[in-house]
Protein backbone atom coordinates (compact mmCIF):
# COMPACT_ATOMS: atom_id res chain seq x y z
CA UNK A 1 0.00 0.00 0.00
CA UNK A 2 1.28 3.41 -0.60
CA UNK A 3 0.31 7.14 -0.01
CA UNK A 4 0.24 8.96 -3.03
CA UNK A 5 1.38 12.75 -2.88
CA UNK A 6 0.45 15.15 -5.30
CA UNK A 7 3.79 17.46 -5.47
CA UNK A 8 3.03 20.83 -7.48
CA UNK A 9 5.18 23.37 -9.13
CA UNK A 10 5.73 26.29 -9.84
CA UNK A 11 7.98 28.13 -12.50
CA UNK A 12 10.00 25.05 -12.90
CA UNK A 13 10.28 24.21 -8.89
CA UNK A 14 8.41 22.09 -6.44
CA UNK A 15 6.56 24.39 -4.79
CA UNK A 16 6.92 24.89 -0.47
CA UNK A 17 2.84 24.03 -0.29
CA UNK A 18 3.73 20.46 -1.82
CA UNK A 19 6.66 19.81 0.41
CA UNK A 20 3.80 20.41 3.46
CA UNK A 21 1.65 17.52 1.20
CA UNK A 22 4.58 15.13 1.24
CA UNK A 23 5.90 15.87 5.01
CA UNK A 24 2.26 15.45 5.54
CA UNK A 25 1.91 12.17 3.96
CA UNK A 26 4.94 10.74 5.32
CA UNK A 27 3.65 11.31 9.03
CA UNK A 28 0.64 9.51 8.17
CA UNK A 29 2.77 6.96 6.63
CA UNK A 30 5.28 7.10 10.15
CA UNK A 31 2.17 5.25 12.07
CA UNK A 32 0.46 2.86 8.95
CA UNK A 33 3.61 1.85 7.75
CA UNK A 34 3.15 2.71 4.04
CA UNK A 35 5.36 3.99 1.27
CA UNK A 36 5.56 7.54 0.29
CA UNK A 37 5.23 8.34 -3.52
CA UNK A 38 5.44 11.77 -4.46
CA UNK A 39 3.75 12.69 -8.29
CA UNK A 40 5.25 15.43 -9.67
CA UNK A 41 3.90 16.78 -13.15
CA UNK A 42 6.44 19.10 -15.16
CA UNK A 43 9.31 20.39 -15.06
CA UNK A 44 10.99 20.91 -11.89
CA UNK A 45 15.00 21.23 -11.23
CA UNK A 46 14.55 20.24 -7.23
CA UNK A 47 13.05 17.27 -7.51
CA UNK A 48 15.86 15.29 -5.51
CA UNK A 49 14.21 17.46 -2.07
CA UNK A 50 11.25 15.73 -1.96
CA UNK A 51 12.95 12.96 -0.20
CA UNK A 52 14.13 15.31 2.21
CA UNK A 53 10.49 15.83 3.37
CA UNK A 54 9.63 12.48 3.64
CA UNK A 55 9.14 10.85 -0.13
CA UNK A 56 10.23 7.45 -0.65
CA UNK A 57 9.96 8.08 -4.14
CA UNK A 58 9.33 10.35 -6.88
CA UNK A 59 6.76 9.29 -9.98
CA UNK A 60 7.72 12.22 -12.78
CA UNK A 61 4.94 12.29 -15.32
CA UNK A 62 5.72 13.70 -18.52
CA UNK A 63 3.56 14.22 -21.00
CA UNK A 64 3.54 17.04 -23.58
CA UNK A 65 -0.63 17.37 -22.89
CA UNK A 66 0.78 18.66 -19.45
CA UNK A 67 2.78 21.60 -20.47
CA UNK A 68 -0.86 23.61 -19.69
CA UNK A 69 -2.67 23.52 -16.28
CA UNK A 70 -4.71 20.73 -17.45
CA UNK A 71 -6.63 19.79 -13.83
CA UNK A 72 -9.12 16.85 -15.71
CA UNK A 73 -5.35 15.26 -17.12
CA UNK A 74 -4.05 15.56 -14.38
CA UNK A 75 -6.54 14.01 -12.16
CA UNK A 76 -6.52 11.08 -14.67
CA UNK A 77 -2.88 10.63 -14.40
CA UNK A 78 -2.98 10.92 -10.50
CA UNK A 79 -5.58 8.03 -10.77
CA UNK A 80 -2.99 5.75 -12.91
CA UNK A 81 -0.37 6.47 -10.38
CA UNK A 82 -2.94 5.26 -7.47
CA UNK A 83 -3.38 2.61 -9.60
CA UNK A 84 0.26 1.55 -10.24
CA UNK A 85 1.18 1.93 -6.75
CA UNK A 86 -1.71 0.63 -4.69
CA UNK A 87 -2.64 3.64 -2.87
CA UNK A 88 -5.23 3.85 -0.62
CA UNK A 89 -4.99 7.65 0.69
CA UNK A 90 -4.07 10.86 -1.77
CA UNK A 91 -3.22 13.94 -0.62
CA UNK A 92 -3.31 17.74 -2.15
CA UNK A 93 -2.54 20.98 -1.15
CA UNK A 94 -5.47 22.84 -0.68
CA UNK A 95 -4.47 25.41 -2.71
CA UNK A 96 -5.76 26.66 -6.42
CA UNK A 97 -4.38 23.48 -8.15
CA UNK A 98 -5.53 21.02 -5.39
CA UNK A 99 -9.08 22.86 -5.26
CA UNK A 100 -9.47 22.10 -9.05
CA UNK A 101 -7.72 18.77 -9.36
CA UNK A 102 -8.93 16.86 -5.63
CA UNK A 103 -12.45 16.85 -6.40
CA UNK A 104 -12.26 15.80 -9.98
CA UNK A 105 -10.19 12.13 -8.65
CA UNK A 106 -12.59 12.05 -5.70
CA UNK A 107 -15.65 11.51 -8.08
CA UNK A 108 -13.62 9.73 -10.81
CA UNK A 109 -12.67 7.43 -7.82
CA UNK A 110 -16.09 7.57 -5.96
CA UNK A 111 -13.50 8.08 -2.63
CA UNK A 112 -14.15 10.56 0.38
CA UNK A 113 -12.37 13.25 0.52
CA UNK A 114 -11.53 15.98 2.81
CA UNK A 115 -10.64 19.52 1.81
CA UNK A 116 -8.70 22.22 3.61
CA UNK A 117 -7.49 19.69 6.53
CA UNK A 118 -5.95 21.57 9.34
CA UNK A 119 -4.18 18.58 11.20
CA UNK A 120 -3.50 15.01 10.86
CA UNK A 121 -5.90 12.40 10.38
CA UNK A 122 -7.35 10.48 13.13
CA UNK A 123 -6.62 6.91 12.24
CA UNK A 124 -7.56 4.59 15.74
CA UNK A 125 -11.19 3.26 14.57
CA UNK A 126 -12.73 5.54 12.22
CA UNK A 127 -10.85 7.80 9.62
CA UNK A 128 -11.42 11.32 10.70
CA UNK A 129 -10.05 14.55 9.29
CA UNK A 130 -10.76 18.08 11.42
CA UNK A 131 -10.75 20.77 8.47
CA UNK A 132 -11.82 24.76 9.08
CA UNK A 133 -15.66 25.24 8.27
CA UNK A 134 -17.87 29.09 8.37
CA UNK A 135 -14.87 30.63 7.01
CA UNK A 136 -12.49 29.81 9.77
CA UNK A 137 -15.04 30.46 12.81
CA UNK A 138 -15.25 26.71 13.26
CA UNK A 139 -13.89 23.46 12.77
CA UNK A 140 -15.54 20.58 11.47
CA UNK A 141 -14.31 16.52 12.18
CA UNK A 142 -15.39 14.73 9.04
CA UNK A 143 -15.25 10.91 8.55
CA UNK A 144 -14.46 9.31 5.42
CA UNK A 145 -16.28 6.19 5.16
CA UNK A 146 -14.80 4.85 1.85
CA UNK A 147 -11.68 2.80 1.31
CA UNK A 148 -9.83 5.56 -0.30
CA UNK A 149 -9.42 8.64 0.67
CA UNK A 150 -8.33 12.09 -0.57
CA UNK A 151 -7.44 14.89 1.81
CA UNK A 152 -6.22 18.11 0.45
CA UNK A 153 -4.37 20.12 3.37
CA UNK A 154 -4.17 23.78 4.18
CA UNK A 155 -1.40 25.50 3.38
CA UNK A 156 0.55 26.85 6.67
CA UNK A 157 -1.29 24.59 8.64
CA UNK A 158 1.49 22.36 10.17
CA UNK A 159 4.74 22.65 10.54
CA UNK A 160 6.23 20.44 8.19
CA UNK A 161 8.65 17.72 9.73
CA UNK A 162 11.82 16.43 7.64
CA UNK A 163 12.56 13.08 6.97
CA UNK A 164 15.48 13.35 5.06
CA UNK A 165 14.82 9.85 2.42
CA UNK A 166 16.61 10.19 -0.55
CA UNK A 167 13.53 9.42 -2.95
CA UNK A 168 14.30 7.51 -6.54
CA UNK A 169 13.27 9.45 -9.45
CA UNK A 170 10.97 7.63 -12.03
CA UNK A 171 9.63 8.93 -14.92
CA UNK A 172 6.60 7.75 -16.51
CA UNK A 173 4.07 8.72 -19.51
CA UNK A 174 0.79 7.91 -19.35
CA UNK A 175 -2.12 7.54 -22.25
CA UNK A 176 -4.05 10.73 -21.38
CA UNK A 177 -7.26 12.12 -23.39
CA UNK A 178 -7.00 15.36 -24.96
CA UNK A 179 -8.57 18.06 -23.21
CA UNK A 180 -10.68 20.46 -24.97
CA UNK A 181 -9.15 23.53 -22.60
CA UNK A 182 -6.31 25.71 -24.48
CA UNK A 183 -4.14 28.28 -22.62
CA UNK A 184 -4.09 31.27 -24.41
CA UNK A 185 -2.13 33.46 -22.47
CA UNK A 186 -0.15 33.08 -19.04
CA UNK A 187 0.27 36.31 -16.37
CA UNK A 188 2.47 35.29 -13.54
CA UNK A 189 2.19 38.31 -11.38
CA UNK A 190 5.02 37.79 -9.54
CA UNK A 191 7.48 35.01 -8.66
CA UNK A 192 7.00 36.14 -4.62
CA UNK A 193 5.06 33.94 -2.28
CA UNK A 194 1.61 33.76 -3.27
CA UNK A 195 -0.45 35.14 0.19
CA UNK A 196 -1.96 31.93 1.34
CA UNK A 197 1.58 30.80 1.80
CA UNK A 198 3.35 33.56 3.11
CA UNK A 199 4.31 33.22 6.92
CA UNK A 200 4.18 37.16 7.67
CA UNK A 201 1.42 39.41 5.82
CA UNK A 202 1.09 43.10 6.59
CA UNK A 203 -2.27 44.20 5.59
CA UNK A 204 -3.56 47.31 5.58
CA UNK A 205 -6.91 48.94 5.20
CA UNK A 206 -8.92 52.57 4.21
CA UNK A 207 -7.73 53.68 7.62
CA UNK A 208 -4.35 54.53 4.72
CA UNK A 209 -6.63 56.83 3.08
CA UNK A 210 -5.25 56.48 -0.03
CA UNK A 211 -2.98 54.39 -2.71
CA UNK A 212 -0.75 56.84 -2.31
CA UNK A 213 0.24 56.28 1.54
CA UNK A 214 0.92 52.62 0.66
CA UNK A 215 5.01 52.78 0.67
CA UNK A 216 5.25 52.74 4.57
CA UNK A 217 3.28 49.67 4.47
CA UNK A 218 5.56 48.47 1.51
CA UNK A 219 8.57 49.18 3.49
CA UNK A 220 7.57 47.23 7.00
CA UNK A 221 6.48 44.30 4.84
CA UNK A 222 10.19 44.54 3.35
CA UNK A 223 12.32 44.94 6.45
CA UNK A 224 10.21 41.84 8.17
CA UNK A 225 10.13 39.54 4.99
CA UNK A 226 6.37 39.68 4.72
CA UNK A 227 3.71 39.83 1.62
CA UNK A 228 1.39 42.46 1.73
CA UNK A 229 -2.49 42.43 1.79
CA UNK A 230 -5.67 44.88 2.21
CA UNK A 231 -8.98 44.76 3.23
CA UNK A 232 -11.97 44.68 0.71
CA UNK A 233 -13.00 48.50 0.18
CA UNK A 234 -9.30 49.20 -0.52
CA UNK A 235 -9.19 46.37 -3.60
CA UNK A 236 -12.62 47.45 -4.77
CA UNK A 237 -11.40 51.28 -4.68
CA UNK A 238 -8.27 49.90 -7.26
CA UNK A 239 -5.39 51.44 -4.10
CA UNK A 240 -4.31 47.71 -4.28
CA UNK A 241 -4.42 44.71 -6.53
CA UNK A 242 -7.61 42.44 -6.01
CA UNK A 243 -5.19 39.23 -5.28
CA UNK A 244 -4.42 41.15 -1.98
CA UNK A 245 -7.95 41.36 -0.71
CA UNK A 246 -7.75 38.86 2.24
CA UNK A 247 -11.69 37.73 3.65
CA UNK A 248 -14.83 35.69 3.78
CA UNK A 249 -14.80 36.94 -0.47
CA UNK A 250 -11.07 37.69 -0.75
CA UNK A 251 -8.12 35.26 -0.19
CA UNK A 252 -8.19 32.86 3.15
CA UNK A 253 -4.57 32.80 5.04
CA UNK A 254 -2.95 31.58 8.09
CA UNK A 255 0.11 33.48 8.28
CA UNK A 256 2.18 33.20 11.57
CA UNK A 257 1.80 36.76 11.43
CA UNK A 258 -1.00 39.22 10.33
CA UNK A 259 -0.28 42.51 11.32
CA UNK A 260 -3.60 44.70 10.27
CA UNK A 261 -3.08 48.46 10.14
CA UNK A 262 -5.79 50.74 9.93
CA UNK A 263 -8.42 47.90 9.02
CA UNK A 264 -11.57 48.11 11.77
CA UNK A 265 -11.87 44.24 12.01
CA UNK A 266 -15.15 43.20 10.65
CA UNK A 267 -16.74 40.09 10.32
CA UNK A 268 -16.42 39.69 6.74
CA UNK A 269 -12.39 40.77 7.17
CA UNK A 270 -11.87 38.46 10.09
CA UNK A 271 -13.08 35.33 8.75
CA UNK A 272 -10.02 35.26 6.19
CA UNK A 273 -7.54 35.79 8.56
CA UNK A 274 -9.04 35.00 12.05
CA UNK A 275 -6.78 31.45 11.91
CA UNK A 276 -3.40 33.39 11.58
CA UNK A 277 -1.41 32.22 14.94
CA UNK A 278 -0.65 35.88 16.14
CA UNK A 279 -2.70 38.73 15.23
CA UNK A 280 -1.65 42.65 15.09
CA UNK A 281 -3.83 45.54 15.61
CA UNK A 282 -3.00 48.95 14.54
CA UNK A 283 -5.57 51.20 14.64
CA UNK A 284 -6.78 55.01 16.17
CA UNK A 285 -9.97 53.80 17.29
CA UNK A 286 -9.63 51.64 20.86
CA UNK A 287 -13.11 50.62 20.36
CA UNK A 288 -12.08 48.80 16.63
CA UNK A 289 -13.51 45.12 17.06
CA UNK A 290 -9.86 44.02 15.51
CA UNK A 291 -8.45 44.25 18.85
CA UNK A 292 -11.27 41.72 20.12
CA UNK A 293 -9.37 39.13 17.81
CA UNK A 294 -5.57 40.51 18.18
CA UNK A 295 -3.10 39.16 20.51
CA UNK A 296 -1.19 42.23 20.30
CA UNK A 297 -2.50 45.73 19.76
CA UNK A 298 -0.82 49.50 19.22
CA UNK A 299 -3.94 52.56 19.86
CA UNK A 300 -2.31 54.85 17.69
CA UNK A 301 -2.20 56.74 14.24
CA UNK A 302 -0.46 54.63 11.41
CA UNK A 303 1.39 57.42 10.04
CA UNK A 304 3.30 57.85 13.46
CA UNK A 305 3.67 54.69 14.14
CA UNK A 306 4.40 52.69 10.72
CA UNK A 307 7.46 54.44 9.97
CA UNK A 308 8.96 54.07 13.75
CA UNK A 309 7.92 50.19 13.25
CA UNK A 310 9.56 50.39 9.97
CA UNK A 311 13.13 51.81 11.78
CA UNK A 312 12.83 49.14 14.78
CA UNK A 313 12.56 46.49 12.30
CA UNK A 314 16.05 47.47 10.11
CA UNK A 315 17.09 47.93 13.40
CA UNK A 316 16.51 44.48 14.10
CA UNK A 317 17.83 42.66 11.01
CA UNK A 318 21.15 44.60 11.49
CA UNK A 319 21.40 43.15 15.38
CA UNK B 1 -27.92 29.38 -24.71
CA UNK B 2 -28.91 27.19 -21.77
CA UNK B 3 -27.15 27.86 -18.19
CA UNK B 4 -27.56 26.08 -14.73
CA UNK B 5 -26.28 28.17 -11.66
CA UNK B 6 -25.93 26.28 -8.80
CA UNK B 7 -26.42 27.99 -5.98
CA UNK B 8 -26.31 26.80 -2.00
CA UNK B 9 -27.71 28.54 0.94
CA UNK B 10 -25.59 30.12 3.37
CA UNK B 11 -25.69 31.76 6.68
CA UNK B 12 -25.25 35.17 6.40
CA UNK B 13 -21.95 36.48 7.08
CA UNK B 14 -22.72 37.89 10.10
CA UNK B 15 -23.99 34.75 11.71
CA UNK B 16 -23.06 33.93 15.13
CA UNK B 17 -21.94 30.40 14.95
CA UNK B 18 -22.68 27.84 17.22
CA UNK B 19 -23.68 24.06 17.67
CA UNK B 20 -26.62 21.94 19.10
CA UNK B 21 -27.35 18.49 19.58
CA UNK B 22 -24.20 17.53 21.40
CA UNK B 23 -22.03 19.53 18.00
CA UNK B 24 -23.35 18.26 15.28
CA UNK B 25 -25.31 19.96 13.77
CA UNK B 26 -25.52 24.08 13.39
CA UNK B 27 -27.35 26.47 15.39
CA UNK B 28 -30.13 27.54 12.87
CA UNK B 29 -31.95 29.38 15.61
CA UNK B 30 -31.85 33.50 14.86
CA UNK B 31 -29.86 33.32 11.47
CA UNK B 32 -30.58 34.47 8.45
CA UNK B 33 -29.79 32.76 5.03
CA UNK B 34 -28.62 34.35 2.14
CA UNK B 35 -27.96 33.09 -0.92
CA UNK B 36 -23.92 31.63 -1.05
CA UNK B 37 -21.93 35.41 -2.10
CA UNK B 38 -19.75 33.56 -4.98
CA UNK B 39 -22.96 31.52 -6.50
CA UNK B 40 -24.90 34.96 -6.75
CA UNK B 41 -22.92 37.55 -7.16
CA UNK B 42 -20.68 36.07 -9.91
CA UNK B 43 -22.08 32.72 -10.97
CA UNK B 44 -25.81 33.96 -11.30
CA UNK B 45 -25.25 37.77 -12.56
CA UNK B 46 -22.62 36.40 -15.10
CA UNK B 47 -25.20 33.70 -16.72
CA UNK B 48 -28.11 36.58 -16.79
CA UNK B 49 -25.58 38.55 -18.27
CA UNK B 50 -24.77 36.10 -20.67
CA UNK B 51 -28.24 35.00 -21.66
CA UNK B 52 -29.33 38.79 -21.79
CA UNK B 53 -26.88 39.58 -24.70
CA UNK B 54 -26.80 35.92 -26.57
CA UNK B 55 -30.84 34.86 -25.88
CA UNK B 56 -31.07 31.27 -23.89
CA UNK B 57 -32.22 30.83 -20.36
CA UNK B 58 -31.27 30.42 -16.70
CA UNK B 59 -32.35 27.78 -14.88
CA UNK B 60 -31.51 27.74 -10.98
CA UNK B 61 -30.52 24.45 -9.20
CA UNK B 62 -30.22 23.51 -5.56
CA UNK B 63 -30.36 20.37 -3.60
CA UNK B 64 -31.71 20.48 -0.54
CA UNK B 65 -35.22 20.59 1.45
CA UNK B 66 -38.15 22.63 1.02
CA UNK B 67 -36.68 25.53 3.96
CA UNK B 68 -34.51 26.26 0.76
CA UNK B 69 -37.44 27.82 -1.46
CA UNK B 70 -36.93 31.29 -0.07
CA UNK B 71 -33.47 31.79 -1.13
CA UNK B 72 -34.37 29.98 -4.95
CA UNK B 73 -37.02 32.22 -5.22
CA UNK B 74 -34.51 34.95 -4.47
CA UNK B 75 -32.35 33.59 -7.36
CA UNK B 76 -35.73 34.09 -9.33
CA UNK B 77 -35.96 37.73 -8.51
CA UNK B 78 -32.60 38.67 -9.70
CA UNK B 79 -33.52 37.36 -12.93
CA UNK B 80 -33.43 33.46 -13.29
CA UNK B 81 -35.93 32.23 -15.50
CA UNK B 82 -36.78 28.92 -13.64
CA UNK B 83 -35.48 26.53 -10.83
CA UNK B 84 -35.31 22.79 -9.79
CA UNK B 85 -34.63 22.02 -6.45
CA UNK B 86 -33.27 18.22 -5.62
CA UNK B 87 -35.25 17.42 -2.34
CA UNK B 88 -32.62 16.50 -0.10
CA UNK B 89 -30.66 17.71 2.77
CA UNK B 90 -27.19 17.69 1.25
CA UNK B 91 -24.52 15.57 3.63
CA UNK B 92 -21.72 15.32 1.64
CA UNK B 93 -19.91 17.12 -1.95
CA UNK B 94 -19.64 13.84 -3.35
CA UNK B 95 -24.00 13.67 -2.92
CA UNK B 96 -24.68 16.63 -4.28
CA UNK B 97 -22.97 16.79 -7.31
CA UNK B 98 -24.05 12.87 -7.89
CA UNK B 99 -27.38 15.25 -7.94
CA UNK B 100 -26.50 18.00 -10.22
CA UNK B 101 -24.81 16.22 -12.39
CA UNK B 102 -27.84 13.84 -12.91
CA UNK B 103 -30.12 16.85 -13.53
CA UNK B 104 -27.60 18.19 -15.61
CA UNK B 105 -27.14 15.38 -17.82
CA UNK B 106 -30.78 14.58 -18.58
CA UNK B 107 -31.26 18.34 -19.65
CA UNK B 108 -28.10 19.16 -21.69
CA UNK B 109 -26.66 22.66 -20.74
CA UNK B 110 -24.12 24.30 -22.49
CA UNK B 111 -22.47 25.07 -19.27
CA UNK B 112 -23.19 24.93 -15.50
CA UNK B 113 -21.97 27.46 -13.12
CA UNK B 114 -21.02 27.27 -9.25
CA UNK B 115 -19.36 29.27 -6.88
CA UNK B 116 -15.46 28.88 -6.36
CA UNK B 117 -16.96 27.59 -2.82
CA UNK B 118 -19.65 27.70 0.04
CA UNK B 119 -18.79 30.19 2.89
CA UNK B 120 -20.36 27.38 5.59
CA UNK B 121 -18.62 24.03 4.49
CA UNK B 122 -15.57 25.78 2.41
CA UNK B 123 -15.60 22.41 0.35
CA UNK B 124 -14.40 24.02 -3.38
CA UNK B 125 -15.62 20.49 -4.61
CA UNK B 126 -18.91 20.43 -6.09
CA UNK B 127 -18.02 21.92 -9.20
CA UNK B 128 -15.04 19.85 -9.75
CA UNK B 129 -17.22 16.92 -8.98
CA UNK B 130 -19.76 17.44 -11.49
CA UNK B 131 -17.51 18.34 -13.63
CA UNK B 132 -15.83 14.76 -13.76
CA UNK B 133 -19.31 12.76 -13.44
CA UNK B 134 -20.61 14.88 -16.56
CA UNK B 135 -16.75 14.30 -17.93
CA UNK B 136 -16.55 17.86 -19.10
CA UNK B 137 -13.88 20.55 -18.74
CA UNK B 138 -13.41 21.97 -15.25
CA UNK B 139 -12.24 25.53 -15.21
CA UNK B 140 -11.79 26.41 -11.53
CA UNK B 141 -11.86 29.86 -10.01
CA UNK B 142 -12.35 31.88 -12.95
CA UNK B 143 -12.74 35.64 -12.34
CA UNK B 144 -13.97 36.24 -16.24
CA UNK B 145 -16.42 34.81 -18.88
CA UNK B 146 -16.82 35.62 -22.04
CA UNK B 147 -18.60 33.98 -25.03
CA UNK B 148 -18.24 34.02 -28.62
CA UNK B 149 -20.65 31.52 -30.80
CA UNK B 150 -20.05 28.29 -28.26
CA UNK B 151 -16.18 29.27 -27.42
CA UNK B 152 -15.70 30.97 -24.22
CA UNK B 153 -12.80 32.94 -23.36
CA UNK B 154 -12.22 32.50 -19.74
CA UNK B 155 -9.44 34.04 -16.90
CA UNK B 156 -8.65 32.06 -13.90
CA UNK B 157 -7.17 32.21 -11.54
CA UNK B 158 -3.39 30.48 -11.09
CA UNK B 159 -0.88 29.24 -8.76
CA UNK B 160 1.01 32.88 -8.72
CA UNK B 161 -0.89 34.50 -11.50
CA UNK B 162 -3.81 34.09 -13.81
CA UNK B 163 -4.33 32.81 -17.30
CA UNK B 164 -6.40 32.99 -20.14
CA UNK B 165 -8.08 29.99 -21.55
CA UNK B 166 -10.27 28.93 -24.14
CA UNK B 167 -12.67 25.85 -24.19
CA UNK B 168 -16.11 25.31 -26.27
CA UNK B 169 -19.39 24.54 -24.62
CA UNK B 170 -20.15 22.44 -22.89
CA UNK B 171 -17.88 22.99 -19.80
CA UNK B 172 -18.05 23.23 -15.91
CA UNK B 173 -17.04 26.58 -14.00
CA UNK B 174 -16.49 27.80 -10.49
CA UNK B 175 -17.07 31.60 -10.13
CA UNK B 176 -14.66 33.96 -7.86
CA UNK B 177 -14.60 37.37 -7.93
CA UNK B 178 -14.01 39.87 -10.94
CA UNK B 179 -16.68 38.03 -12.73
CA UNK B 180 -19.67 40.09 -12.62
CA UNK B 181 -20.91 42.76 -10.04
CA UNK B 182 -23.76 42.12 -8.00
CA UNK B 183 -27.39 42.90 -8.40
CA UNK B 184 -29.51 44.14 -5.72
CA UNK B 185 -33.40 42.51 -7.11
CA UNK B 186 -36.31 45.53 -7.94
CA UNK B 187 -39.71 45.25 -7.34
CA UNK B 188 -40.54 43.79 -10.23
CA UNK B 189 -38.24 40.86 -10.19
CA UNK B 190 -39.78 39.87 -6.73
CA UNK B 191 -43.36 39.86 -8.14
CA UNK B 192 -42.29 37.81 -11.03
CA UNK B 193 -40.01 35.74 -9.06
CA UNK B 194 -43.04 34.18 -7.17
CA UNK B 195 -45.08 32.72 -10.56
CA UNK B 196 -41.85 31.27 -11.92
CA UNK B 197 -41.43 27.80 -11.87
CA UNK B 198 -39.98 25.93 -9.11
CA UNK B 199 -39.90 22.30 -9.85
CA UNK B 200 -39.27 19.76 -6.83
CA UNK B 201 -36.93 16.89 -8.06
CA UNK B 202 -36.42 13.64 -5.62
CA UNK B 203 -33.02 12.45 -5.29
CA UNK B 204 -31.07 9.17 -7.09
CA UNK B 205 -29.64 6.71 -4.69
CA UNK B 206 -25.79 7.26 -3.65
CA UNK B 207 -24.00 6.60 -0.63
CA UNK B 208 -22.29 8.87 1.99
CA UNK B 209 -18.73 8.86 1.10
CA UNK B 210 -17.68 11.22 3.70
CA UNK B 211 -20.37 12.86 6.76
CA UNK B 212 -19.50 15.38 9.71
CA UNK B 213 -18.69 13.56 12.79
CA UNK B 214 -18.50 15.90 14.65
CA UNK B 215 -17.92 20.09 14.80
CA UNK B 216 -15.54 22.36 17.30
CA UNK B 217 -15.39 26.47 18.48
CA UNK B 218 -12.07 27.19 18.39
CA UNK B 219 -10.89 28.01 21.75
CA UNK B 220 -11.54 31.79 23.25
CA UNK B 221 -8.51 34.04 22.23
CA UNK B 222 -6.92 35.44 25.06
CA UNK B 223 -6.91 39.37 25.93
CA UNK B 224 -5.06 41.73 23.42
CA UNK B 225 -1.55 42.67 24.65
CA UNK B 226 -1.39 46.50 24.46
CA UNK B 227 1.92 48.33 23.56
CA UNK B 228 2.07 51.79 23.50
CA UNK B 229 2.23 53.86 20.21
CA UNK B 230 5.04 56.16 21.72
CA UNK B 231 7.59 52.76 21.80
CA UNK B 232 6.66 50.56 18.48
CA UNK B 233 9.75 48.62 18.77
CA UNK B 234 8.66 47.31 22.04
CA UNK B 235 6.14 45.38 19.54
CA UNK B 236 8.74 43.88 17.91
CA UNK B 237 10.98 42.64 21.11
CA UNK B 238 7.41 40.94 21.93
CA UNK B 239 7.16 38.91 18.74
CA UNK B 240 10.08 37.91 18.74
CA UNK B 241 11.09 36.80 22.41
CA UNK B 242 7.20 36.19 23.50
CA UNK B 243 5.74 34.91 20.55
CA UNK B 244 8.66 34.24 18.64
CA UNK B 245 7.75 34.37 15.21
CA UNK B 246 10.05 36.79 13.70
C1 LIG C 1 -21.05 39.80 2.27
C2 LIG C 1 -19.87 40.66 2.61
C3 LIG C 1 -18.59 40.17 2.37
C4 LIG C 1 -17.48 40.93 2.70
N1 LIG C 1 -16.23 40.41 2.48
C5 LIG C 1 -15.15 41.11 2.89
C6 LIG C 1 -13.83 40.59 2.73
O1 LIG C 1 -13.64 39.49 2.18
N2 LIG C 1 -12.79 41.30 3.18
C7 LIG C 1 -12.94 42.53 3.79
O2 LIG C 1 -11.92 43.11 4.19
N3 LIG C 1 -14.15 43.05 3.92
C8 LIG C 1 -15.26 42.39 3.48
N4 LIG C 1 -16.49 42.95 3.61
C9 LIG C 1 -16.57 44.36 4.07
C10 LIG C 1 -16.48 44.51 5.56
O3 LIG C 1 -17.75 44.36 6.14
C11 LIG C 1 -15.91 45.90 5.94
O4 LIG C 1 -16.73 46.89 5.36
C12 LIG C 1 -14.47 46.13 5.50
O5 LIG C 1 -13.65 45.05 5.94
C13 LIG C 1 -13.95 47.43 6.08
O6 LIG C 1 -12.67 47.69 5.61
P1 LIG C 1 -11.64 48.58 6.42
O7 LIG C 1 -11.51 48.02 7.79
O8 LIG C 1 -10.42 48.72 5.60
O9 LIG C 1 -12.34 50.00 6.45
P2 LIG C 1 -13.14 50.78 7.61
O10 LIG C 1 -14.25 49.95 8.16
O11 LIG C 1 -13.45 52.10 7.03
O12 LIG C 1 -12.09 50.90 8.77
C14 LIG C 1 -10.98 51.74 8.76
C15 LIG C 1 -10.31 51.63 10.11
O13 LIG C 1 -9.13 52.40 10.09
C16 LIG C 1 -9.02 53.10 11.33
N5 LIG C 1 -8.20 54.29 11.07
C17 LIG C 1 -8.58 55.46 10.48
N6 LIG C 1 -7.51 56.29 10.39
C18 LIG C 1 -6.46 55.65 10.92
C19 LIG C 1 -5.10 55.99 11.11
N7 LIG C 1 -4.60 57.16 10.72
N8 LIG C 1 -4.29 55.07 11.72
C20 LIG C 1 -4.78 53.86 12.12
N9 LIG C 1 -6.05 53.50 11.96
C21 LIG C 1 -6.88 54.38 11.35
C22 LIG C 1 -10.44 53.40 11.75
O14 LIG C 1 -10.53 53.56 13.15
C23 LIG C 1 -11.15 52.12 11.27
O15 LIG C 1 -11.18 51.13 12.29
C24 LIG C 1 -17.63 42.22 3.27
C25 LIG C 1 -18.92 42.71 3.51
C26 LIG C 1 -20.03 41.95 3.18
C27 LIG C 1 -21.41 42.50 3.47
N1 LIG D 1 -26.61 22.00 -1.96
C1 LIG D 1 -26.19 22.55 -3.10
N2 LIG D 1 -27.05 22.74 -4.14
C2 LIG D 1 -26.62 23.29 -5.30
N3 LIG D 1 -25.37 23.71 -5.51
C3 LIG D 1 -24.48 23.56 -4.52
C4 LIG D 1 -24.82 22.97 -3.27
N4 LIG D 1 -23.72 22.95 -2.49
C5 LIG D 1 -22.73 23.51 -3.21
N5 LIG D 1 -23.17 23.88 -4.44
C6 LIG D 1 -22.40 24.57 -5.51
O1 LIG D 1 -21.04 24.15 -5.43
C7 LIG D 1 -20.20 25.26 -5.13
C8 LIG D 1 -19.03 24.81 -4.26
O2 LIG D 1 -19.50 24.26 -3.05
P1 LIG D 1 -18.56 23.52 -2.01
O3 LIG D 1 -17.90 22.43 -2.73
O4 LIG D 1 -19.48 23.04 -0.93
O5 LIG D 1 -17.60 24.57 -1.50
C9 LIG D 1 -21.11 26.29 -4.50
O6 LIG D 1 -20.58 27.59 -4.65
C10 LIG D 1 -22.40 26.07 -5.30
O7 LIG D 1 -22.32 26.70 -6.57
Amino acid sequence: MSILVYANTAINKVHKSAFEAVSYGAQIAEKSGDKVTAVVVGNADNLDSLGKYGADNVVHVTSDKLDDFQPNLIAEAMQKAAADNNSSIIIFSHDLSGKSIAPILAAKMNAGIVTGAVDLPQTDGDFIVKKAVFSGKAYAHVKINTATKIISLTPNALEKKEFNKSASIESKSYELADSRLKVKEQKIQSTDLPLTEAELVVSAGRGLKGPENWGMIEELAKALGAATACSRPVSDMDWRPHHEHVGQTGVAIRPNLYIAIGISGAIQHLAGVNQSKVIVAINTDPEAPFFKAADYGIVGDAFEVVPKLVEAAKAMNHD
Amino acid sequence: MKILVCISKAPDTTSKIAFTDNNTAFDKNGVQFIINPYDEWYALVRGLELKEANGGSVTILNVGGADNDPTIRKALAIGADDAVRINMEPTDALGVAKQIADYAKENAFDMVLCGKETIDYNGSQVGGMVAAFLDQPFVSNASKLDMVGNTATIERDIQGGKEIIEVDTPFVLSAAKGMAEARIPNMRGIMAARTKPLQVVEPSAFENTSEVASYELPPAKGACKMVSADNPAELLELLRNEAKII
